[in-house]
């Protein structure tokens, strides 16, 4: 259920629903901005986010009324998340070693063996709830509990693009090289942002991703594959 | 004509921060690119408009201190925006008027006298690759503009085709627009939301009455302000969500920041009010120091002045959606 619409600005219109992190009101914010993905309306692009979508529109062709009435006519209501198909990208990583040095040290804190925290990560289907930050860096949300873990109190000035990591109740993929604070336990050889690429962002929100561990070998096969620009995108449906 | 072909310009001197933008990139920001762009979309468009360009070529941007260039082939330039002191060979040009300059001539800009922020124009646009829909750098994504980056002493920089006849050059050097001003306190309308909720009736009345001051912390991402501490009823903590080009936003101090055409896609912070379209370009030339006063506008006021009649206008030019 929309809970509040108001205006950001002369050219964007922000609407509200429940003021909570969950699947079926995620799927409440994807489920109306489809419903307006089309042309004609004015509406120029929409930004989807935990539990609100930011609609810019073109103030020569509508304005706020008139799209208060059309965002009010699509309210979306109760969406049942669970029947939905679920697009699931498969993400191949190279968990632990090098490549993720903070899973030897997580398995202290956190009481799991090395094979059991990549279990637990790579068992869970993640719903992809928004995008920002930067560009291609998805907002995951279904971690397991018995592996949230704190963030690194100094964070490191460089993660390597790809890194895999865990924050909090978060885990994530940075797309580029960035400074971070999230605990690192692997690497995917895919890359969420290429600007060369045709499509330069991998996967969309809205989308599920599940990790798939593999071998050093492998990992070293599917980079030189994306590096080419011949791997093939694998998908699960669930 | 073989100039045209080969038409360029020498970065000498690049400055603090040069960059090539157009009006910004739409579509990505759902992907967490945002959309870049000029940050003074008024002095953008005279600049373009001088140099007989089409409204959406791309330009040179300039923050408090301009470059130094040298033109490899004749054409016309145009200087908008903050007063750089801009001369071509010593002789002091003036700000909104089309110049003539010929090959092997060079344009020197110094400190902002007055605003922050220049714009340089040059016939035929600066013809960099289009990303994504557009020429506007995006340094944190590494795309747009000349490799993705800020422009450094010694880059150098095609032109495009210019968009005029051989004749029309004289009546392109006979316009004018008269320079802006820039005072040392500005008053910039806001529309209230869309979290505006969040705030105590004092925090509201802080914000919509008193006078704050540019940081020298702003960027092309933010505008900072200092003044009196706005009040929030439980904290300016939200789930994140989008932000716009003009959004406020206040952080968990209490401190107002407007968000730029460089702004994050999405933030944590609650967003006060948002900054009508039309006054950005007073924040975009707001120097360190500068005075700023929120004015409250209301959403209907922009509804009903534009509407139909441009609604119309756009059918009959064959713009329709």
């Amino acid at each position: 259920m929309i809970s509040t619409i108001s205006p950001s600005g002369d050219r964007a219109i922000t609407v509200e629903f429940e003021n909570e992190i969950n699947e079926e009101v995620n799927a409440e914010v994807y489920a109306l901005q489809e419903s307006l993905d089309y042309p004609g309306n004015g509406i120029v692009e929409m930004v989807p986010t935990f539990r609100s979508l930011l609609i810019f529109y073109d103030p020569n062709l509508t304005g706020y009324h008139r799209l208060t009435k059309l965002i009010r006519m699509n309210d979306p209501g109760r969406v049942s998340a669970a029947n939905a198909k679920k697009k699931v990208l498969i993400v191949p990583c190279l968990y632990g070693g090098e490549s993720g040095e903070d899973l030897a040290g997580l398995t202290r804190e956190l009481q799991l063996s090395e094979s059991e925290i990549i279990r637990l990560h790579s068992e869970t289907t993640y719903r992809i709830y928004m995008m920002g930050f930067l560009p291609g860096f998805v907002y995951l949300g279904g971690l397991n509990k018995k592996i949230w873990a704190p963030r690194l109190k100094t964070p490191r000035t460089l993660i390597p693009e790809g890194s895999v990591g865990i924050g909090g109740n978060q885990t994530g993929v940075y797309p580029i090289g960035s400074p971070g604070g999230w605990r690192l336990i692997g690497r995917t050889p895919l890359k969420f942002y290429d600007p060369n690429r045709k499509n330069a962002i991998l996967c969309k929100a809205g989308e599920y991703i599940k990790f798939q561990p593999v071998s050093e070998r492998e990992y070293i096969k599917i980079r030189s594959d994306v590096e080419a620009d011949t791997w093939k995108t694998e998908y699960a449906e669930a | 004509m073989e100039d045209r072909i080969c038409r360029s310009i020498n970065i000498l001197r690049a400055g603090p921060m040069l960059t090539v933008q157009d009006r910004g990139r739409t579509g990505y920001m759902k992907y967490g690119i945002g959309e870049s762009g000029v940050m003074d979309h008024k002095s953008y468009a005279e600049a373009n408009r001088l140099v007989g360009n089409k409204d959406n070529e791309a330009v040179l941007e300039a923050t408090l201190m301009g470059p130094k260039i040298q033109f490899e082939s004749d054409c016309l330039i145009a200087v908008t925006g903050a007063d750089m002191e801009a001369s071509i060979e010593s002789a002091p040009i003036e700000r909104g008027k089309a110049i003539k300059v010929y090959a092997g001539q060079t344009l020197i800009m110094g400190f902002a006298k007055k605003g922050c922020r220049a714009y340089i124009a040059v016939s035929g646009g600066i013809d960099v690759p289009v990303v994504m829909g557009s020429r506007s750098t995006n340094i944190k994504c590494h795309i747009g503009g000349y490799e993705g980056r800020a422009l450094k002493d010694g880059d150098k920089l095609s032109l495009g085709k210019e968009n005029f006849a051989a004749g029309e050059e004289e009546k392109l050097l006979a316009q004018y627009e008269l320079p802006d001003d820039y005072p040392e306190e500005i008053q910039v309308r806001v529309i209230m939301g869309p979290q505006d909720s969040r705030f105590t009736g004092n925090g509201i009345v802080s914000f919509l009455t008193e006078t704050y001051t540019v940081s020298p912390q702003s960027d092309r991402m933010g505008i900072r302000l200092d003044g009196q501490k706005i009040e929030s009823e439980n904290g300016t903590d939200i789930i994140s969500d989008g932000i716009v080009f003009g959004s406020v936003q206040i952080t968990s101090d209490g401190d107002p920041i407007v968000l730029m055409a460089d702004h994050q896609t999405t933030g944590g912070y609650a967003k006060i009010a948002t900054v009508v379209y039309e006054d950005l370009h007073l924040l975009a030339q707001a120097r360190p120091g500068c005075k700023v006063k929120f004015i409250r506008t209301d959403i209907k006021s922009f509804d009903s002045s534009r509407g139909l009649w441009n609604r119309l206008a756009h059918l009959f030019r064959g713009k329709g959606a």
